[in-house]
């Protein structure tokens, strides 16, 4: 089973003239998904906790007390009447987001923190507990992506089915237009814009979220000083991280919108079971 | 156009249930397993054992952290936790500008001693611009200047049993019922003896200042600010961290941080 490939059709069941069942999705593919679909839900909110405790990003080595190298901010501030509201100030341009950011929670009772409750782990400000979550899943996170990338590698889904190919690209503005409209092709296989999608977080994201982490670390920094120099210091480092983060939850949206919108039912099936119904006779209307 | 049609549909609602179930997902529900007196909890935090030992693995017990030049001083040193401790033996201390100051030496060592500032200020110095990186999230460079612990650690004979380095300090935090509790911290025999590893009593060329913990304070360079403790009185070679404090090895590790602090 795990040496199949992860789109090609080695024992269809054939259910009817139309549909095949393929199996689409390999063990290792399955099992990283799900490990990292636990661990970056944990991740996320931990980390949005672990941001609260200094809910400022700078750019350079340090951050800035005496001077300016702030980017993004989220504070608590009192107006001339006395009222207070939340401010995130991205580059220079400020932002009233209270209710969210920087002041949130109940009207007669509201705290004073960068995230809101419902988006951190634990609901309460608690920094230790935050780091204690973060770096359990982090381990979990990396050994994922190890074991993804080495077996991916090995069994060529790497060059196979995320490397967008030549032809991948040139039928990008076709499978932009299908996408637009609700056409998706169930052959099994990832269109140009998935390979795009998968290429950019498995291999430039999750390195990049994981390499400016390792970058926070002291104790890395005497190990692999390299690492502040690749990111332009420690500070840069836990900006991009935070970016980093914020692409993660924009493909998510995008992941489970797609998700939705191509069948749930069997898109499921085949993350969980690796089986996937294809649709044969789309598949010969679009002979890519 | 029939397959869009039906596609879209069938998406709308999906999305609307799936929607309708997000106000239910509020992170309050791990609450309980995440508190300071749950196995869960106890259980994730001992992932900080498996990465203390794999970077104890990975970088050498000497590998250094970067310095900086002195160009990258662009600030003073920023404080945090106590700045300015409020017990009688310390304001004696202060009165008198530490000249009463020393500092005592005990536990697992040959020759248990005590050393003045002036003694301190006379052995070998280390000069060091280095990032200091508080576990909140925020780095500020600054210059570090005194003695190496590894000398008087040499200097006092360490016996074989001792494990730990224990920081006794002047400062008290205020833990609301339990009271004012005094500040300690510990770091193992391999940080102690690292190079960067100084008892501090000098800062951007200035004698160390009150708000950074003056007189004496540690840097334990590769790993975050907690663990350097300020306002030391003494130090004490240990085999192991049980008897101090709530026994985790330092104040904030008693209150649930990590007692590794190299991440």
């Amino acid at each position: 089973m795990t040496i199949m490939d992860d789109t090609e059709s080695r024992s269809a069941q054939e259910t009817s003239d139309d549909d095949a069942v393929i199996y689409r999705h390999r063990i290792a593919t399955r099992v990283t998904h799900w490990t990292w679909a636990i661990a970056l839900f944990f991740l996320l909110l931990s980390g949005l906790q672990i941001f609260n405790a200094h809910p400022e990003l700078y750019i350079g080595k340090q951050s800035g007390f005496e001077f300016e190298n702030s980017v993004l901010s989220v504070r608590a501030l009192q107006a001339a009447d006395g009222t207070v509201g939340g401010y995130t100030t991205v580059l220079g341009h400020s932002f009233n987001t209270t209710g969210v950011l920087g002041v949130s929670g109940p009207a007669d009772n509201p705290s004073y923190r960068g995230f809101p409750a419902w988006a951190t782990l634990p609901s309460y400000q608690d920094l230790s507990t935050g780091r204690v979550v973060h770096f359990f899943f982090a381990w979990f996170f990396v050994a994922a992506f190890l074991v993804w990338f080495v077996s991916s590698l090995i069994s060529g889904h790497l060059k196979r089915d995320i490397l967008p190919s030549i032809a991948d690209i040139k039928a990008l503005p076709a499978s932009i237009a299908d996408h637009l409209r609700f056409r998706f092709h169930h052959d099994g296989r990832y269109n140009g814009l998935q390979k795009l999608a998968y290429a950019g977080v498995l291999l430039v994201i999750f390195p990049l979220i994981i390499a400016t982490g390792l970058t926070m670390s002291p104790g890395m920094n005497a190990a692999w000083p390299w690492l502040l120099d690749i990111f332009g210091g420690r500070q840069t480092a836990r900006t991009i991280h935070f970016l980093c983060m914020a692409a993660l939850v924009v493909f998510f949206l995008i992941h489970i919108f797609m998700v939705l919108a191509a069948g749930p039912l069997n898109e499921m099936r085949s993350i969980i079971t690796g089986w996937y119904r294809t649709d044969k006779k789309n598949n010969e209307e679009r002979p890519v | 156009m029939t397959r869009f049609i039906i596609n879209r549909r069938k998406f709308l609602t999906i999305a609307g249930v799936a929607a309708s179930a997000i106000p239910l997902s509020g992170c309050d529900a791990f609450d309980g397993l995440l508190s300071g007196q749950s196995p869960v909890r106890d259980f994730l935090a001992s992932a900080n054992g498996l990465t203390y030992r794999a970077h104890r693995a990975l970088i050498g017990a000497d590998t250094l952290v970067p310095e900086f030049a002195a160009s990258e001083i662009r600030q003073g040193q920023r404080p945090n936790g106590s700045t300015d401790p409020t017990g009688a033996d310390y304001l004696a201390l202060k009165e008198t500008a530490f000249s009463g100051y020393r500092l005592t030496v005990s536990g697992l060592v040959e020759r248990p001693v005590s050393f003045s500032l002036d003694e301190l200020r006379n052995m070998p110095a280390r000069t060091q611009i280095t990032r200091h990186d508080c576990v909140e999230g925020w780095s500020c460079i600054s210059k570090w200047t005194g003695v190496p612990l590894r000398q008087i650690l040499d200097e006092v004979q360490v016996k074989s049993q001792a494990r730990y380095v224990v920081f006794h300090c002047y400062d008290t935090m205020n833990l609301g019922l339990q009271g004012a509790v005094p500040y300690y911290e510990s770091i193992d025999l391999i940080d102690a003896r690292h190079p960067q590893t100084i008892l501090a009593y000098g800062n951007n060329d200035k004698p160390l200042a009150i708000a950074n913990g003056a007189p004496l304070r540690v840097r334990v360079e590769r790993q975050l600010g907690y663990k350097m403790a300020k306002y030391i009185k003494g130090i004490e070679l240990v085999s192991s961290l049980a008897p101090f404090g709530g026994g985790k090895g330092g104040f904030w590790e008693d209150l649930g941080y990590d007692w590794y602090g190299g991440i």
